[in-house]
């Protein structure tokens, strides 16, 4: 019993570091490569080459003051962020780092994924909604509106993928790519998926729920502080977990040429968010009905057809 | 007797189920109500998988508390501001709802009355997998599975009568749209 309960202390403690260590360093990450595509420097003072500017950022946001507006709904404004960050540390638990490095590999892990990804958008509608402010409601109604589009072709590409593996747990779905990657059976699948999985963490070309020329800052607008901080956390720990998932799903996870292991994963998903950030700083973002005709008339088709294909084509082989 | 953790964590999920229940009919506020409900189906998925239906709790999850609830926060949203004053609700109306929820709830009990529990377990009956779930859906539960296609169907297709109405004919009725989830559920 005790062992148990240290065994699970370790791995939250372990979560929650690496959720906040790596957030910091995608900030940076996000700051450096923005600049070098405008050709700018980014952060040069803090640190060498900028290094510290984010842990300093940090402090900064843990000593500012906690604004409540006035007519916010308090319980809801305040539960808000803390229900954002909650998805982001239950997620952790099924990523497959390395062959022993799964806190637990359940059966259903994919579904388990996805299923309290999908609980995300509350936060985000109840932050939008106690702020009592029109561009976080706007913000938030838009958020909402595009993330449960997008789940749509982005399950579809995963269900394809499960045809295909057979298995929902997430060691044996790395296992089964020991040879070959996903990405080389279903490609259409894993460009589903990448663009499913930037539209759900809200990043351009989707990132109309928080288009700063338009509405600010979107549904986190009111928040300061260390709630704003938790938002931003639970941004860029998203945006690394759809990597994390990706490369599970796609890259093969661990394999890689010469030594198997954890560092494959690593790089892989860096590579993925480099990729990531680098559409952002690249594209222009799109006009809302762009984006709902694109989930709706584009994407979801390809999903259902390439789900259709994938099926016929396992049941001839088998 | 003593309670153990497994006891613990069963009386922590009916609670929040219940909790979650009780305030999504007495709260005064339509969005709190619809969070609240979200709160009740989460608990009910901690119970799926206190029985050991991982898989049902993570349906309930994905299917329930990530997408309908969010279908209903959207209809509240298309509801009159919460500054106005709220209508009188009309007599026909409350009886009509009362008579509806009290004959749910008379079957439902009489059922429960009714069942000699704890069921004898079928050869079955204790395997709540993916595949098992999925093999019987498609044989034994075929009609049911077809007669809920056939339920969003419809559905849908009223969804898309009210998006087709011609603007300024009749105002969207923001009841029309939660009834609608009601039954895509």
């Amino acid at each position: 019993m005790i062992n148990i309960a240290i065994q699970i202390l370790i791995w939250a403690v372990g979560i929650i570091a690496v959720v906040t260590v790596n957030a910091l360093a995608l900030v940076y990450l996000e700051r450096k490569v923005s600049a070098h595509i405008q050709c700018r420097l980014g952060p040069m003072q803090v640190g060498f080459h900028g290094l510290l500017q984010t842990v300093a950022d940090a402090v900064k946001l843990v000593s500012k003051e906690q604004i409540i507006p006035k007519n916010a709904d308090k319980v809801l404004f305040i539960l808000a962020p803390i229900l954002a960050f909650f998805p982001v540390i239950v997620l952790f638990v099924v990523m497959p780092f390395a062959p022993n490095l799964i806190c637990r590999d359940l059966n259903i892990g994919v579904l388990y994924v996805f299923s309290f990804a999908s609980l995300e958008v509350i936060a985000i509608f109840m932050a939008g909604w106690s702020s009592n402010n029109k561009y976080s409601l706007l913000g938030a109604m838009r958020s909402v509106a595009q993330v449960v589009s997008y789940e749509v072709p982005l399950l579809l590409a995963v269900l394809a993928v499960v045809l295909v593996i057979g298995s929902l747990k997430m060691s044996e779905v790395v296992q089964y790519q020991h040879k070959i990657w996903m990405i080389f059976l279903q490609p259409a699948a894993f460009l589903i998926f990448m663009m499913g999985g930037l539209a759900d963490t809200n990043r351009s070309p989707f990132d109309i729920p928080e288009a700063e020329s338009e509405l600010i800052a979107g549904f986190h607008t009111e928040y300061s502080g260390m709630r704003f901080a938790l938002f931003f956390l639970s941004e860029y720990s998203n945006v690394f977990l759809v990597s994390c998932i990706a490369t599970a799903l796609f890259l093969g996870g661990w394999y890689g040429p010469f030594v198997n292991g954890i560092h494959w994963f690593v790089i892989k998903v860096y590579a993925l968010v480099f990729v990531m950030m680098w559409v952002r700083w690249t594209l222009p973002r799109l006009r809302p009905d762009q984006l709902m005709n694109f989930c709706w008339k584009i994407l979801t088709p390809i999903a259902i057809l390439n789900l259709l294909v994938t099926g016929v084509v396992l049941k001839l082989v088998h | 007797m003593p309670l153990s953790i497994g006891d613990l964590i069963f009386v922590c999920f009916v609670g929040i189920t219940f909790a979650g229940a009780i305030m999504a009919v007495s709260l005064k506020n339509i969005f709190h109500n619809a969070l609240s409900l979200a709160l009740t189906l989460l608990g009910t998925a901690g119970i799926f998988v206190f029985l050991h239906c991982e898989f049902l709790g993570l349906m309930q999850i994905l299917i329930y508390a990530g997408a309908i609830s969010i279908a209903i926060i959207f209809a509240v949203m298309l509801s009159p501001p919460l500054s106005l004053k709220p209508k009188k609700r009309s007599v026909t109306k409350v009886l009509v709802s009362l008579s509806v929820s009290t004959l749910t709830f008379v079957t439902l009990a009489y059922i429960f009355i009714r069942t000699p529990w704890p069921i004898s377990a079928n050869a079955d009956a204790g395997d709540f997998s993916a595949t098992h779930i999925g093999e019987i859906l498609i044989s034994r539960y075929a009609f049911a599975f077809e007669l809920i296609s056939i339920v969003l169907l419809v559905a849908i297709l009223g969804a898309l009568v009210i998006a087709h109405e011609e603007p300024g004919d009749r105002r969207l009725d923001p009841e029309i749209s939660l009834e609608d989830e009601r039954w895509a559920s």
